[in-house]
């Protein structure tokens, strides 16, 4: 294949950061980057994730810090003078050029000559198959064939990064999961350096490398999908990551890793501590994991089931009136009593207060 | 067909005519009563001249040199200011849309068109004179030694022909401007286009469309200049300009034949320039300039 | 990170901007300012202050009459082009019917045909039928431009209220009649105001087709200014300057006023919006 990336050994954010007026929206990101890692900038909306995208294309510049390509320092250059590829929320193609021109932009901007540029929009078209779509206009296109135009034209330049701006998240559910597929084997073909920005944690683990969670501007963690999704580091990452049980206690034992919580219920929560400093905690447990068991230590009533064909998923309300989120094979009554536990492997421990 | 069993009422309903388009009736009765049916009064009104055949008065605008002189002259005027009020416009434009208070200069400059030409030219009369501040900074600054003549001549209505038209040819490529999406132009620019490359091959082709329909009704407007021709111009010699002919046929030769064919003849002129603008804005892109769906 | 070259571009165009805005001011300021001046012959200000201008002008144009024409000539004009102007938007923006686009064609062109083409035969018309020359030719013609303008200006106010809305008074049992009192007239105020003072502006202002077809009694302010210019000489002119001060109010206020509805590229661009 020709279209690869240009090497770089890594990429270094450090210490960046951007206000807008008064506003932090970007505090203090470091953060390094290797050749070829897919990474995903994760976070709701309004953490920063497109300001540090549009810091790192260059759209937007640095309130401080620096980013450094190996020992070339970039945060002062023009976005035109970065080489990045960069795909758009929107797209952004230029409604007035045809599929090639589009794709062929960035080549004839960089005075590439026109038997090259044709040989290499060829090839963009190729890895995004769409071939024989070439002489149409974008707006003779589905969304799903914007989007490819979209990645072709950022991928034609061979750039050494290639920056996407939640790209999948104006296209319906199924063409979302058909381009997730697309993004992941067009990275492992040309295996240029990525960053995505996303809201969406599926996206994220499936498609990332290394995840960074984002959140009022600052990086909350930055782990591999595996450990974002067994191990967040705080109470707000484990609320992001689909930890919806949230049970506020007091801590009563501890040894090592293993704690023991007092939520108030009928018998002690045992967990993993993970952020733990002080008495009041927070206890972390995914819907999934909270199970109905006979000598489960939560004692609750249930308020309503649902049906979602693998089992139902029902909520539940304990004595001090919090609403509880779990998982069972059995259907249960509404108003009956029960009792839930969960693995003590997968309950998290963190402390209250602060951010949660 | 199922329509045909229906009542006419619902069929028509069907195709968007009910009670409610009926409202659509009053004022477009007025348009075609009081538009439509005097313009085709006058086109009628111009073939029966006074004297000679229907061409009448036709002949006799088109062997007159003082009568048809009046297109080259109005054509003199109007078409150099708004070439260059659109040539100003889009560089203007392309600096302010990124402006703070772009209201406060937009309000200013929307001032000349709200006044209308009458007051415009009246104070251009004193602004522009002999001894008005424009001669006297002019000298103090050294660039004159004596007062230049900007009144009362070809200069006087180019200018006010400006300070109403540029504000016009502005705020619309300003609307233009400002409806690109910016993702189109950060997209030109992680490719590597750098500003010149970006205007050449985003903005300018995306606007000029739009350029062309500015064109079309700003030179429209300038070729029927007539108060500023009378109170700044010279209307009996370099500033005769066609409106003034037509309006002189009408009130001080009471021929209202020849005034109206007068009228046609400007009509003619304006609609064949359009024409000729909107002909060649078919060969370029004309849908919307954004980048996708959004 | 700029090129000097980029610099020195942006610096001409600012420089071009400032000097556009000093001329426009000056230009204005200077009717001001020689109005309430006493002499004003080769000197940068008039030798000294007065109002006694405003005095005699107010005598000597007979502006109390003259005013009033043009108040009740553009009241009148503002109230009918809104009743027949507004059903019309409304018609326009919730119907799709055969036709269509030339109806826009129809309501489009009064707009782009510059006044003084179709002043002629509008006038010539308006002489046949006795109209030309009173006070009802001058309200006609000057409704030619502005029905068609309320039309376009309020199609997108009414595109923005959503049909829902409608559907819901229907629902509960709104007629026409009442659903247009009752719901869409409050939700359309600001539109209708927005386009009842643009509307305004436009027709103190409207120089050409009031000239064409005004007769002595008939006469709004700006066609009295212009005689006044033309015949300069008979008067001082600083008299004529003082009516021009009044005639700057009575066009501004409105302006001002509708500013608060719209901003300012909408009072030309949205004429330019619907063909495109």
């Amino acid at each position: 294949m020709a279209i690869a990336s240009a090497g770089f050994r890594e990429l270094r954010l450090d210490g960046m950061s951007r206000n807008f007026g008064t506003l932090n929206a970007l505090k203090d990101i470091s953060l390094t980057l290797r050749r070829g890692e897919f990474i995903a900038l994760l976070g709701p909306s309004g953490c920063g994730k497109s300001t540090a995208l549009n810091c790192l294309a260059g759209l937007l510049s640095l309130s401080g810090g620096a980013i450094w390509l190996d020992e070339k320092r970039i945060d002062t250059l023009k976005p035109e003078e970065r080489g990045f590829g960069m795909v758009f929320q929107n797209y952004a193609l230029f409604p007035h050029m045809n599929v090639r021109r589009n794709v062929g932009f960035g080549l004839q901007m960089s005075g590439v000559s026109r038997p090259e540029i044709e040989r290499r929009v060829d090839e963009a078209l190729n890895v995004v198959r769409l071939a024989s779509q070439g002489h149409k206009l974008p707006g003779q296109l589905s969304g799903g064939q914007q989007q490819r135009v979209a990645i072709a034209r950022a991928i034609a330049v061979e750039p050494p990064l290639v920056l996407m701006d939640e790209p999948l998240s104006n296209l319906d559910a199924k063409l979302r999961l058909e381009m997730r597929a697309e993004i992941r084997r067009i990275h492992r073909l040309l295996g240029s350096a990525t960053i995505y920005v996303t809201h969406d944690q599926d996206e994220a683990l499936s498609l990332a490398d290394r995840i960074v969670v984002l959140r009022d501007g600052e990086v909350r963690q930055v782990g591999t999908p595996q450990e974002l999704y067994r191990r967040p580091l705080h109470a707000d990452v484990a609320e992001f990551m689909g930890f919806r049980n949230a049970l506020p206690g007091r801590l009563v034992r501890r040894e090592g890793e293993e704690a023991e919580v007092d939520c108030g219920f009928a018998g002690l929560i045992r967990g993993q501590a993970v952020d733990v400093a002080g008495e009041r905690v927070l206890v972390a447990i995914r819907a999934s994991d909270l199970v109905p068991l006979p000598d489960g230590p939560i004692n609750a009533e249930v308020t309503g089931l649902e049906y979602r064909g693998e089992a139902y998923y029902g909520t539940a309300s304990e004595p001090a009136g919090a609403e509880l989120f779990f998982r069972t094979e059995m259907p249960l009554a509404v108003g009956a009593p029960v009792r839930l536990g969960a693995p003590a492997e997968r309950t998290l421990v963190y402390a209250a207060g602060g951010v949660g | 067909m199922s329509a045909s069993r229906r009542p006419i009422r619902l069929a028509l309903a069907d195709r968007g005519i009910d009670g409610v388009t009926l409202l659509v009736l009053p004022a477009a009765l007025f348009v075609v009563l009081l538009f439509i049916h005097p313009f085709l009064y006058g086109l009628l009104l111009s073939f029966t001249p006074k004297e000679g055949g229907w061409l009448g008065n036709y002949t006799r605008f088109f062997s007159d040199p003082y009568m048809y002189g009046t297109i080259w002259l109005t054509l003199r005027i109007a078409l150099p200011v708004t070439l260059l009020n659109i040539a100003l416009s889009v560089p203007v434009a392309m600096q302010v849309r990124h402006m703070k208070h772009q209201r406060l200069l937009t309000t200013i400059l929307v001032l000349p068109i709200t006044l209308g030409t009458v007051l415009v030219a009246e104070g251009l009369l004193n602004y522009l004179g002999p001894q008005g501040w424009l001669n006297r900074t002019l000298m103090l600054v050294g660039l004159i030694d004596r007062p230049i003549r900007l009144v009362h001549n070809y200069w006087g209505v180019f200018i006010s022909l400006m300070i109403t038209g540029f504000p016009f040819t502005f705020l619309l490529t300003l609307s233009m401007i400002s409806g690109i999406d910016p993702a189109l132009e950060q997209a030109a620019a992680t490719l590597g286009a750098r500003a010149r490359h970006r205007f050449r091959h985003i903005v300018l082709p995306l606007v000029l469309p739009g350029l062309a329909v500015t064109f079309c009704l700003a030179f429209v407007d300038a070729f029927s200049v007539f108060p500023s021709a009378m109170m700044l111009g010279a209307p009996a010699g370099e500033t005769r300009v066609i409106s003034f002919a037509a309006a002189q046929a009408a009130f001080e030769q009471y021929d209202y034949s020849y005034a109206s064919a007068i009228a046609m003849i400007m009509a003619a002129v304006q609609f064949g320039f359009v024409g000729l603008v909107l002909m060649a804005r078919g060969l370029f892109y004309t849908g919307p300039a954004d980048g996708g769906k959004g | 990170m700029e090129s000097a070259l980029e610099r020195l571009w942006r610096t001409l165009v600012w420089a071009f901007v400032i000097f556009l805005v000093i001329n426009v001011i000056a230009m204005i300021a200077a009717v001001v300012v020689n109005s309430f001046g006493t002499r004003w012959l080769s000197s940068w200000l008039p030798a000294a202050f007065t109002t006694r201008w405003y005095v005699s002008a107010w005598k000597e144009f007979q502006l109390s009459d003259v005013l009033l024409v043009t108040f009740q000539i553009a009241g009148s004009v503002v109230v009918i082009s809104a009743l027949i102007g507004v059903p019309a938007a409304y018609a326009l923006a919730r119907r799709d019917f055969p036709g269509k686009p030339l109806v826009m064609v129809l309501f489009l062109l009064p707009l782009l045909v510059p006044p003084i083409t179709f002043g002629v035969p509008l006038a010539t018309v308006l002489y046949k039928v006795g109209l030309a020359g009173t006070m009802w030719g001058v309200i006609v013609a000057n409704l030619v431009p502005t029905v068609p303008f309320t039309v376009i200006l309020m199609i997108p106010f009414i595109e923005q209220i959503d049909p829902k809305v409608e559907a819901a008074a229907r629902v509960f049992g709104a007629g026409t009649g009442r659903l247009f009192l009752h719901v869409l007239v409050p939700l359309l105020v600001p539109g209708i105001l927005a386009a009842t003072l643009l509307a305004m502006v436009r027709t103190v202002s409207m120089f050409e087709l009031t000239f064409l077809t005004a007769g002595p009694s008939s006469q709004t302010l700006v066609v009295a200014l212009f005689y006044s210019v033309f015949a300069a000489g008979v008067r001082a002119g600083q008299s004529i300057d003082a009516m021009a001060v009044i005639y700057m109010l009575s066009t501004l206020i409105w302006l001002v006023v509708a500013l608060r509805f719209v901003n300012p590229t909408q009072i030309v661009a949205r004429v330019k919006k619907a063909p495109a």
